[in-house]
């Protein structure tokens, strides 16, 4: 193969300017145009579905994403991204389960569902459409820097969220480091159904309802080092930190208020504080297996926040090269976290309601594990790819919270699964 | 524990002028499969789903905001 390097190429910088949460992820900086596909005016676009489905009827999701990137010239590109979400099924509401069939009050305070005795409580009022749209500009200034800059809007019944972003990425030393610096700012409005609860108010007490809607803001700065170690291999190192103020608790989320027998006489609504400050460390690794041409890509990622959160993510994949274009990856992740301050499986009865609190398993001690495997080949000369994967979440605690006659035997911390299904396609 | 991991990815860094590759080695580095974001909407689907059913998110990128996924 004959390599005609281009100056105004950057190989392996990666400053992908992403509200990353809500798959508004910009187009990663400089995706090395190599020379088999470099073409000043060209288009790429890429299409993705995804379908993610939790077992017991739990949350459904159906995501359909599609971006084009348009090469202006040599040193600028922008691309437009739209994003499509439709949610169903159900939700664990907070609320611990019971040796006797419980019935709860809809969150938009009109009609009510029952669970039945020994299950986990799911409020199954969860149905949601999201569109969202993001723009990223991205242009070489020179031979050594390259600038981002990108804004997001993403719509839900009952949310808006608006986000800018910019980065700046220096190359030095031949190219074999690069150093990137990146801001974000997100402005969220939610406006739940019902309005916005009274934090710590009885969910049966009719006046327990502040103001219809509040914000949240969200200022992040990320700090990023790419290095090349050799032919082989290369190396990526951020340092993350994420600033929320404003409105971070969930308004659908509830605690059980239990008596000494272990029975829940009354749910009140939760609380978050309304400031967070989020960091992280993240270190990747790709390497590429010679002769075989096998890619190993292992990221970890330590992180901690001020709510007393912390923890440990590792992901692989292993890309292996098939005959005719056709490859296979395998993809291992293990996360690992530890419950924030204020969580709590439920309240004792009698006792004072605390400031912050909240019994969602997401906020709570758990581990979770995903399996997959990704086929790609070539279709009408474009690449096409399949992935499916498990995800499996454990909640751990303290088995002993199920007390009394109430929760003797109960699952407190019941575990999740569900199966991921991606396809993506592109021309 | 987190001044460790700063220590030893700062460690890790310090050779950095004698590491790396001249531009005629870069034919490996140069593969699509070999780029750090090799398939960005595969990213923001994987991101969008942790963040939305764990208590941790950012890292490879902006920890962010932006729906109400539960």
């Amino acid at each position: 193969m004959q390599l005609k390097c281009k100056s105004k190429t950057f190989a392996n910088i990666s400053l992908t300017l992403a509200a990353a949460t809500c798959a508004l992820v910009a187009p990663a900086m400089a995706e090395l145009s190599t020379p088999e596909v470099s073409e000043i005016d060209s288009w790429d676009v890429d299409l993705g579905l995804l379908i993610y489905a939790e077992s017991d009827d739990q949350v459904q999701a159906y995501e359909g994403a599609l971006s084009v990137t348009k090469q202006i010239d040599d040193e600028r590109s922008i691309n437009v991204k739209g994003v499509i979400d439709v949610l169903t099924g159900a939700s664990p509401n907070g609320a611990v389960a019971q040796n006797r069939a419980q019935t709860f009050t809809r969150p938009s305070g009109n009609g009510t569902y029952t669970t039945a005795a020994g299950d986990t409580p799911l409020d199954d009022t969860f149905k949601d459409t999201r569109v969202a749209l993001s723009s990223q500009y991205q242009q070489q200034l020179n031979r050594q820097w390259l600038y981002s800059g990108g804004a997001n809007v993403s719509k839900e019944y009952d949310y808006l969220a608006l986000s800018i972003n910019s980065a700046l990425a220096r190359d030095f030393n031949n190219r074999n480091t690069t150093a990137s610096v990146g801001f974000s700012y997100a402005y969220d409005t939610i406006e739940p159904e019902g309005g916005i609860p009274n934090p710590g108010a009885p969910v049966d007490d009719p006046d327990n309802r502040l103001e219809d809607s509040e914000t949240k803001q969200t200022l992040d700065l990320l700090l990023g080092l790419t290095q090349v170690i050799n032919r082989q291999t290369l190396m990526q190192l951020n340092y993350s930190i994420s600033d929320v103020s404003g409105y971070q608790t969930d308004p659908f989320k509830i605690l059980s208020v239990i008596d000494s027998d272990g029975w829940a006489n009354d749910y009140v609504y939760e609380n978050r504080p309304d400031q967070r400050t989020k960091q992280s460390l993240f270190w990747r690794t790709k390497y590429n297996l010679q002769p075989s041409g096998q890619v190993l890509d292992v990221s970890y990622r330590y992180f901690w926040d001020d709510w007393g959160m912390a923890s440990h993510t590792i992901d692989s994949k292993w890309r292996m090269s098939l005959a005719n274009s056709h490859f296979i990856e395998p993809h291992i992740r293990y996360y690992n976290q530890q419950a924030a301050d204020f969580y709590r499986v439920y309240l004792d009865d009698g006792q004072p309601i605390p400031e912050y609190m909240t019994a969602d398993y997401r906020l709570g001690e758990l581990q979770t594990y995903t399996i997959g495997l990704k086929y790609g080949f070539p279709v009408a000369g474009n690449e096409f790819s399949v992935r499916l994967e498990y995800y499996l979440t454990q909640v751990s605690g303290d088995e002993s919270l199920a007390k009394g006659v109430g929760m003797t035997g109960v699952d407190l911390y019941p575990d999740k699964s569900a199966i991921m299904l991606q396809s993506f396609y592109r021309f | 524990m987190r001044r460790i991991l700063l220590l030893a990815c700062m460690l890790s860094l310090t050779a950095c002028s004698s590491l790396g590759v001249k531009p005629w080695e870069r034919d490996l580095l140069a593969k699509p499969e070999m780029q750090l974001a090799e398939n960005p909407m595969e990213m923001g689907f994987d991101d969008h789903t942790y963040f939305s059913k764990e208590g941790s998110s950012g890292g490879g990128s902006f920890a962010g905001g932006g729906c109400g996924c539960n």
